[in-house]
This record gives structure tokens, sequence and C-alpha cells, in this order.
């Protein structure tokens, strides 16, 4: 039941100089390998954020949310109102402005959520980022209903980008960069707020909450804490992504994105800090080779969906964690 | 008047099919505390199965109704399947494993329905087509339709009395109170299970097999009936049969009304509802605390 306290020793400036060589290799990954592929990793990295943020709450706080699709759809929508009616094209404000839209509904989701946990904590998420669906859905005269708004090309530093530039060009490079920086920013941020005290009450909530409560932690509180940090880092991945896919349909506040957000988290390996990481930037390979290849990708995605539950329930890092020490030991 | 007698049957008709799809999620939930993400797909499925078949049988209209139970057979028969397969393994496991497996399972039967009967939907709409219409009181509405309140209040019926007044019904309601102490008095719950999970599907079956010759069978159905599911049974209260008739006739009602005065909020409207009523009452109006 060790998730962050065996790494909480390390220092977070010891751990980013092991990911030195790492670090370096996205970075000069554009200039290596064909447009296409750098903005599928962008899309990868922005859904780790997503699915990290996820697990602040299931792995961390130990609440299963199945409406991250609303904090999500939150943060791209915003960005499509901000082209659309304020005729805002700086990236650096549609992220602001996700930022604060999500922080919002997810502070006012929350209040009402923490009440609960377990499976009416999962129900009630679910009921309120339906409500949302249903709302972009059928207000079409002001979000476009199932066609959806166009989120066009936005500027970088107020120069690079907008919606005359080349949007391959763009997005395989200056908002690929954009995008990993974001990401790093992320990462750091919610690393350090999982190893701080508070990232350590909420473990406790965790792991028993009577416990948490008898040694001062006011849990409902921390919870609520968690949550809105929770909702507002998947609304920056939603800001994120919004610009990549360049149209923003009801569909990712439909309950099954949630479930791909779970997908994801477990994936990886949710008693991990980098599984939801790894788990987001695989499953998004994995989907977009699937949706290449078949018809029937759903197929594909659902067995390796119900293998991993049966077979690997550690997900990837888990999983590896693992065997590898045993490998070494071996070998 | 007419418009009156109209809605209210709008209303049952609506409450039926609610019925038959969200009472099967309760009795899962209940007797297994699982909380079914594909029962929505099985109900798909059901109106698939059905809707291959009538159009199979489209030389002879006889046929066709008594071709209409088959999707809820298919339906009890891959939860028959499901059950021992994909769910054991996880009763011992966190809450977070058996929702993920639902959801894979949707993914693949979503495919699955694909593979067999092609990506358009289907519209077997004969065997609607041909009872005709009959008027009441000035209004004039389907006989179809009339089958289908027909069939929801009967299985309604035989649900209370079957849960209420067969031995089988003890033992499924003593499970679902104490599942380790009924082990322990010599039921075999494993069987329990199998049959507690054919009994939820056949039921969400019946109700895609029954609505098929109206609405047609589509993909991503099942996902949209979900979600209603989801709803009536958080009104009622998960795990209670009463409580999944009055859901469905709550929620009938409140889209007759939704889709008449209100129709651009009826949706968020009936989830704002459901928070509500998780946030006031959490078991729901019939629920067990």
């Amino acid at each position: 039941m060790t998730t962050g306290g065996s790494v909480a020793g390390a220092s977070l400036w010891g751990r980013v100089a092991r990911l030195a060589p790492l670090l370096l290799v996205l970075l000069v990954l554009p200039w290596l390998i064909p447009p296409y592929q750098t903005i599928l990793l962008s899309y990868g990295l922005a859904f780790a954020i997503a699915a990290l943020a996820f697990n602040l709450l299931l792995g961390y706080t130990g609440l299963l949310s199945f409406g991250h699709s609303a904090y999500f759809g939150v943060g791209a929508y915003s960005v499509a109102f901000l082209v659309k009616y304020l005729h805002v094209a700086s990236m650096e404000l549609h992220l602001v402005g996700g930022i604060a839209a999500s922080a919002l509904v997810s502070l006012l989701f929350g209040l009402v959520c923490v009440r609960y946990t377990r499976i009416f904590f999962a129900m009630l998420t679910m009921a309120l980022s339906q409500v949302l669906w249903s709302l972009a859905f059928k207000f079409y005269w002001v979000t476009g209903g199932t066609d959806g708004l166009r989120v066009s090309t936005p500027t970088l530093l107020g120069v690079v980008g907008g919606p005359a530039a080349d949007k391959i060009g763009f997005l395989a490079h200056a908002y690929y960069y954009f995008v990993l920086v974001v990401f790093l920013l992320c990462v750091a941020l919610l690393w350090l707020i999982l190893h701080s005290p508070f990232g350590m009450a909420l473990q406790a909530i965790r792991d028993n909450e009577t416990r948490a409560e008898f040694v001062g932690i006011r849990v409902r509180r921390y919870r609520l804490l968690a949550f809105v940090l929770s909702g507002t880092f998947t609304g920056i991945a939603g800001a994120l992504w919004a610009p990549l896919n360049g149209l923003v349909v009801p569909d990712i506040l439909y309950w099954p994105f949630s479930g791909r957000i779970v997908f994801m988290t477990v994936l990886g390996g949710f008693r991990t800090f980098a599984g939801p990481i790894v788990g987001a930037v695989v499953f998004n390979y994995l989907e977009t080779y699937a949706i290449g290849s078949t018809t029937y990708w759903q197929l594909v995605l659902g067995v390796v969906l119900v293998g991993l539950v049966l077979v690997m329930p550690a997900g990837i890092v888990g999983t590896l964690g693992r065997l590898l020490p045993r490998a070494r030991r071996v070998g | 008047m007419s418009q009156l007698i109209l809605q209210v049957l709008n209303s049952l008709y609506y409450a039926s099919t609610l019925f038959l799809l969200a009472s099967g999620l309760s009795l899962i939930y209940g007797v297994m505390r699982i909380v079914n993400l594909a029962h929505g797909t099985l109900y798909a499925l059901g109106a698939y199965i059905t809707a291959g078949a009538v159009l199979a049988a489209a030389g002879s209209p006889g046929l066709q109704y008594l071709l209409l139970p088959l999707g809820a057979l298919g339906a009890a028969l891959a939860g028959a399947l499901i059950e021992p397969t994909l769910l054991r393994p996880l009763y011992r496991r966190p809450e977070e494993y058996q929702l993920l497996v639902t959801f894979g399972l949707l993914l693949v039967l979503e495919d699955v329905m694909r593979f067999f009967w092609g990506a358009l939907p289907l519209t077997p709409s004969a065997p609607a087509d041909t009872l005709g219409s009959s008027t009441i009181l000035g209004a004039t509405y389907p006989n179809y339709n009339f089958l289908v309140i027909a069939v929801g209040a009967l299985a309604a019926l035989a649900m209370w009395a079957f849960v209420y007044r067969t031995r089988f019904g003890v033992i499924l309601r003593a499970t679902s109170q104490d599942m380790r102490m009924t082990a322990a008095l010599g039921v075999n719950v494993r069987r329990v299970y199998v049959l507690a999970f054919s009994l939820g599907c056949f039921m969400a079956g019946l109700g895609g097999a029954i609505i098929v010759p109206i609405s047609g069978a589509a993909l991503g159905m099942g996902v949209d009936a979900l979600i209603l599911a989801f709803v009536v049974v958080v009104i009622g209260g998960l795990g209670s049969l009463e409580g999944a008739l009055v859901g469905a006739l709550l929620v009938g009602l409140f889209r007759t009304l939704g889709v008449n005065f209100f129709p651009e909020a009826e949706l968020a409207v009936l989830y704002l509802i459901t928070a509500l009523v998780l946030l006031v009452r959490p078991a729901g109006l019939f629920g067990r605390p």
C-alpha cells in the first residue's frame, strides 16, 4: 500500500537529474520524427495531464470519479468559447480561461460530490458530467450541438502561429513545445503537491478515513481541495487538447470519455505516480493505431481493458516495477 | 382531453421500457453489488437480436411476433456466459475493477453488434405497423405501444411475484442481505449469482426487443440507454424493485412533460434531479441506506 510513500525521500531534483536523458529526447524529437508523430505525442501528453490529475483522486485520495469528462470538456469548451465569442487567439489566455472555468466548475461540483465516497461518489460525478453534456448537446445555438465548435490555430507569445499560419508545422513544433512545457510544469506541480504534507494527508484519508479524522485531518475539506486540484489540472489538459483537435464536440463531455480517462490511468497503473503518464501515452497510440487498422477498434480496446483488469491489475508501470527488481536479481 | 390521454399513454410507454431496462440493473446491483456499465449494451444486444430475427422472417407476419422474445433470451444467454468468466474473478477486488471490466465489456459488445449487424441502423417496423392503432376517448394511439405498456406491466408483476413469492426469490433476497451468511446456510451462491445476472440481462434484452419495432436498433443506443437506466435506479433506489418501478414512472412522466414544455433543458434537468436525489437521499426513494 505504499505509492508515494516509498519515493517521498527522493528529492525532486534528484529525479529530474535521472530523467534528464528522457527530457533531452523529448526536446529533440520533433526534428527526428514526422510531424504526424509529434502531434500524436502532443495528444498523449495532454491526456497524460488529465490522467495524472484524475489519479490525484483515484490513486491518492481513493475516490473513483466517473465524471472527469466534465472538467476536460469545460477546459476545451472554454477555449472554443473564447475563440468564437471573444475572438481571443492567444493560447496563453486560452489556458488561463480553461483553468479559471474548470476550477470554478470543479469547485461547484466538488462541494456536492465530496460528501460521498465509493459507488455514490462515482455516480454523482457521472450524473453531474451528464448535465454539462446535455447542455452542450441541446443548446446548439451556443455550443454548435453535435457539430461542435471550431478552434482555429492559436498564437503563442502573441507572435508564433495564428489562423494564417501553417497548421501542421505549428502544431508539430511550436505548439508541441508549448504542450511539453505545460506538461512538465503540471507534472512537477502535481509531484510536489502529492509529496507535500497535504499529499500525505490525502493518502492517509485513502487508507483509513476514520483514523485520518482522529489524527486531526479535516477529511471533507481535504477531499474538496483534492477534487478542485484534480478538476483544474484536467481542465488544463482539455484546453491544450482543443487546438490540437481543432474541433470541440459534446463527445468529450459524454460519460464514455470519463471511462477513457479511467482506462488510461489503470493501463499505466494507478498505484504509482508515473503510471498515468505512461498509460495515457500508450492508450493514445493504441487507440490511434487500432482506429487506423480496423473497424473494430473498440473491440481491441475492450479486450485490452478486460485482459488488463483480469491479468495485470497493477498496470504497465506497476507490473514493470514488480518484475524489474526480480529480473535484476536473476541477471 | 385527448391530448391529456395521449400524454398519459406516452408516459406509460416510456415508463414501461425504462422499467424493463432499470429493473435488471437494480436487481444485479441489489444481489451482487455490481454496477454493470454494459447493461445498456445488453439492452442494445436484445434489440439487435430481435431486429435481425424479425427482418429475416419478413415473409411471415405471424412468426415475427413469436421471434420478439428472442432478444431477451439472447441477452440472458450472454449474461450467463459473462458472469462466470469476467465477473466472478473480481468479487473480492475493489469496485473500480468491476466498473472497468464492465466498461471493457461495453466496448467489446458494441463491436460484436457492429460485426454481426453492420453499422447501419436496423428498422424492423413490420410488427408495429401491422397492428394498426385504436381510438380511446378521442385519442388515437398505436396498438403496438399498448402492447409495450402491457409487457412492461406484466414484467413488473412477474418480477414482484418472482422475488417475493417464490423460493428462489427468498434465496435471492437473502443473498442480497448477507451473502456470506446465505452461503454458510448451504445455498450455492455461485448459482444464485449466475441466475441473478442472467435474469437482469434478460430484462434488459426484453426491453430492447420490445421497443425495436418502434425505435429500431442502432449502435450507441446502449450507451444512451444506460444513463437513463441510472437515472431511474438512482431516483428509485439502487437495488430496489419498487424503486425501479416508481423511478421509471416518474422519469417517464417527466420526459413526456419535458419533451412538451422544455425540450432543450429536459435532459439537463433530469440529471440535475438525479444529482439532487443522490444528495438528499443517497439511497434513493426506496433503497436501503
